[in-house]
């Protein structure tokens, strides 16, 4: 009683899953540490640069999928999903000519559109997410190759295109700080979804779905409404994803996106989200993507062969996971 | 007084159940009306009618004088009516005050929540609650009788002039009951109608105005609490009379010592409890909410770790370390929250009893007897008077008390020598208890030895032949079963905190 009357009057962003996060946070500069002291080349403010950068796109995917992950679901569709919302932008910008904005904003509907699908798919036909979104998954593959004819849609006719992932604002008010743009997008989504998830009611009705859905039900609240919600609000962040990606690469490539969603599922739970639903946070998941990123990259500049490299995730999400469970059977 | 509400002829059928048979019910503003019944009786399912969950197959509802028919359960809140469920419906990762006000939260523009106006609203509750709980608790930390609370504060702050309450003191203790009660008279002094649902026959007298008894899913009558004496509402619910016979306490100085228990500790939860059982006793073990009695018993039993303190079995020094330990040696366990650790409620009653020894129902190369199964099933289905259409029906359509049997069944079939029950007749009617009662004393009578954990007291006293009492992790005492002891002897000794610390006679 004491104690818990001490901890939950500490602010809202901290109050649960604090341990977990600290633990995720505590690797990662554990991780920091031992590659700089392994390698010299490692804390440059230019590796740096690069880490955030490959952080971001699967950190905005992570985010969104934290969402489903918390209302008790999954979405596998993430990775497909962000390139088909890149090849729509290919289509509005390069192939009709719209203005930036336009192509922007599309690719952030397209997305809403697609996950209030897989959330109608999975509220009102309950079908099991797992298979609702891997039909989703599929079925936005095939499209992107469909609409960009199998090949990569360029955005040279949009300048300004590759400066929405690229161009670092930050930069040109701290020259010797050139975060990109894409890493300012990432915590901007970031933060507003976990505003969104601690602040507003729809976050409030994440949390609740996967603590007990059916008492919430009970309770004379219209699930299957707040749940498709949740879907499109993820979906829409996957937009932001797939803009990204193509701004990054100044293309959309349509054969990419598969792995992605298992990339962005893995940072979610190192971040010590519970896959079984009910609690989780975006700071947490923001860390286990900064995590992966650290890692893949930490490995490459020691030189440790790629094949390796994949091992050495998979193990560190097992141990994650462990590592949590431990706590919380101690904690129990 | 008005009329809030009138049920007459409500008619409705599950896949293989006819749950409610041309039942009648009506409640007037002001009162508090008793529904009362065995497991299965259909209580919960009309109540489930009135307020939206199911739909009725045939019959009338009115509510308010009008015809009513609500589809959902925010049509029914709508209506003005609230209930508390028989399980709890919280959502543990969620605070007190993020529950209670679940679906209305107090809202700012944009969607986005006001904290602060929530915790106050829920503080406010509380406070007329007279409950001490800080609203930004989180519901999972909370123990099952605070969470009751909660759910009551919730159905409390729909300001609803209809309130039902399914089972509401199944997990709580004497104290908190006393404060439910004020507050039900407060509400209905305000002129709400409260449904009052529940297995104690002693609240009865305590709350009810009016009785109405329902038996396999039929009205059998309405009468009025005061006129009506408790043995008659009994012989309404079962069709006869029960006979309460009290406890004869034998004399087992000679009998083996089957288990014995010295200097127990976990930290704060147990503190140097020590006792011992003899083959074919029944040691009960008395105490407030919280005194620390499924502790031992989970401590015993491997569930959770103990810092010290040596367990014999039979003599001999056995070393528990996880329930499969315990199994081993002979001990069972039947946990005070059986819905979480006792049943799989998506299994049919044929496997959830089986799934207790399912070796001896493994044929060669793996194989399932099928059969084997249904007749010990069905076997336990008669003998413990399990209410279910067959016994390939699942667990979770059945009543609750119902549900509580078939864990019943799964720890006697596991065959045990040293049985521990934790609160075995929770959410179990009348009837139901006293067969219960009479299979703990048939299994002692062959020499099993047995230990029951009970916040009844009634209950304690009537099966205990010695009766252990603990008060905040201690064993304040060992008292004899039978006449000589009084209820008075037992809260004496639960109430009995550290400091005035004394050990009152050990056998
Ligand atoms: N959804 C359902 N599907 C099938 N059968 C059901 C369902 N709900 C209830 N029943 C059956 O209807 C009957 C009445 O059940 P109900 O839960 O109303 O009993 P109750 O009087 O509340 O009993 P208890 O005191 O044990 O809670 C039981 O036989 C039960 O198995
Ligand atoms: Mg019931």
């Amino acid at each position: 009683m004491t104690d818990s009357t001490i901890t939950s009057k500490a602010s809202v962003l901290v109050e649960r899953g604090t341990y977990q996060k600290l633990l995720a946070f505590a690797s990662l500069v554990a991780l920091l540490i031992g590659f700089s002291i392994a390698s010299p080349n490692f804390m440059q403010t230019s590796n740096m640069i690069a880490i955030l950068q490959a952080t971001s796109v699967n950190g905005v995917l992570a985010v969104a999928v934290t969402l489903v992950i918390i209302t008790g679901g999954i979405d596998l569709s993430v990775g497909t999903l962000m390139t088909f919302c890149a090849v729509i932008a290919g289509v509005v910008l390069t192939f009709l000519g719209m203005p930036l904005l336009i192509g922007v904003v599309a690719a952030i509907i397209a997305g809403a559109l697609c996950g209030l699908c897989s959330g109608t798919f999975v509220a009102k036909m309950k079908i099991p997410p797992f298979i609702a979104t891997l039909g989703m998954m599929l079925i936005l593959k095939g499209l992107s190759l469909v609409i960009s004819g199998t090949r990569p849609i360029y955005f040279n006719d949009t300048p300004g295109f590759h400066l929405i992932s690229r161009g670092s604002l930050i930069g040109e008010v701290i020259p010797f700080l050139p975060i990109p743009n894409g890493v300012l997008i990432l915590f901007l989504v970031a933060a507003l979804t976990a505003y969104i998830l601690n602040r507003t009611v729809l976050g409030r009705y994440t949390f609740a779905l996967g603590s007990n859905e059916e008492a919430v039900r009970l309770s004379g609240v219209n699930t299957d409404m707040w749940k498709m919600r949740i879907y499109a609000l993820a979906g829409g962040i996957c937009g932001i994803g797939g803009i990204l990606i193509a701004s990054r690469l100044n293309s959309a490539q349509p054969s990419l996106g598969l792995g992605y969603e298992l990339e962005a599922i893995a940072a979610v739970v190192i971040g010590g989200t519970s896959l079984s639903g009910g609690r989780g946070t975006i700071l947490g998941t923001l860390i286990g993507a900064l995590i992966m990123a650290v890692l893949t990259n930490g490995l490459r500049v020691l030189s440790v062969a790629q094949e390796w490299q994949t091992v050495v995730t998979g193990a560190i999400i097992i141990l994650a996971v462990y590592a949590d469970m431990v706590r919380r059977n101690k904690s129990a | 007084m008005t009329r809030l509400v009138d049920m007459k002829g409500i008619e409705k059928k599950f896949p293989g159940v006819h749950a409610l048979k041309n039942v009648q019910f009506d409640l007037k503003s002001g009162e508090v009306h008793a529904l009362m019944g065995e497991n299965g009786a259909g209580k919960s399912t009309l109540m489930k009618i009135l307020s939206g969950i199911y739909q009725r197959d045939g019959g009338e509802l009115l509510i308010g004088g009008q015809e009513a028919n609500p589809v959902s359960p925010r049509e029914a809140q709508a209506l003005g009516i609230g209930i508390i469920h028989q399980e709890l419906s919280l959502m543990n990762d969620l605070t007190a005050a993020q529950n209670i006000f679940i679906g209305r939260e107090p809202r700012r523009s944009f969607g986005r929540l006001d904290e602060a106006a929530l915790n106050a609203r829920t503080a406010e509750i509380f406070a007329s609650m007279n409950l001490d709980l800080d609203p930004t608790a989180v519901v999972g930390d909370l123990t099952i009788a605070k969470q009751q609370m909660i759910e009551i504060a919730k159905a409390l702050s729909y300001r609803s002039n209809v309130l039902i309450m399914d089972e509401p003191t199944a997990a709580l203790n004497d104290a908190e009951i006393a404060e439910l009660f004020v507050i039900i008279r407060r509400l209905r002094d305000e002129g709400v109608g409260i449904t009052y649902i529940s297995h104690k026959m002693d609240e009865l007298k305590q709350i009810a105005d009016r009785v109405t008894v329902m038996r396999d899913g039929e009205y059998v009558g309405t009468v009025v609490a005061a006129d009506t004496p408790l043995s008659q509402i009994i012989a309404m619910m079962v069709g006869r009379e029960v006979k309460e016979v009290p406890v004869v306490a034998p004399d087992l100085s000679d009998a083996e010592v089957s288990l014995e228990v010295t200097n127990l500790s976990r930290g704060k939860d147990i503190q140097d409890v020590s006792f011992s059982v003899r083959k074919g006793e029944i040691l009960g073990f008395a105490g407030l909410m919280g005194a620390g009695r499924t502790e031992v018993a989970r401590a015993i039993f491997g569930a959770d770790p103990r810092d010290g303190g040596e367990i014999r079995v039979h003599g001999r020094l056995v070393d528990i370390r996880s329930p499969a330990d315990a199994v081993n040696v002979g001990i069972g366990y039947l946990s005070e929250d059986r819905k979480h650790f006792g049943l799989a409620t998506g299994m049919n009653v044929r496997d959830n009893i089986a799934l207790a020894d399912m070796r001896s129902f493994t044929g060669m190369g793996g194989i399932l007897d099928d059969d084997g199964m249904a007749a010990t099933a069905r076997n336990y289905i008669d003998q413990l008077g399990i209410r279910t259409p067959s016994e390939v029906q699942e667990v979770r359509l059945l009543s609750g008390g119902n549900q509580q049997k078939v864990v019943i069944a799964k720890w006697l079939l596991r065959d045990c020598d040293v049985l521990i029950f934790d609160e075995p007749t929770r959410g179990i009617d009348v009837g139901a208890k006293s067969e219960i009662y009479k299979l703990l004393e048939v299994l002692a009578d062959q020499g099993k030895t047995i230990v029951v954990i009970s916040s009844e007291l009634p209950e304690i006293m009537r099966l205990s032949h010695r009766i252990a009492v603990m008060c905040e992790g201690r064993l304040t005492g060992i008292l004899p079963g039978g006449e000589e002891t009084t209820q008075e002897d037992i809260m004496h000794l639960a109430t009995q905190r550290a400091a005035a610390m004394q050990v009152t006679g050990t056998h």
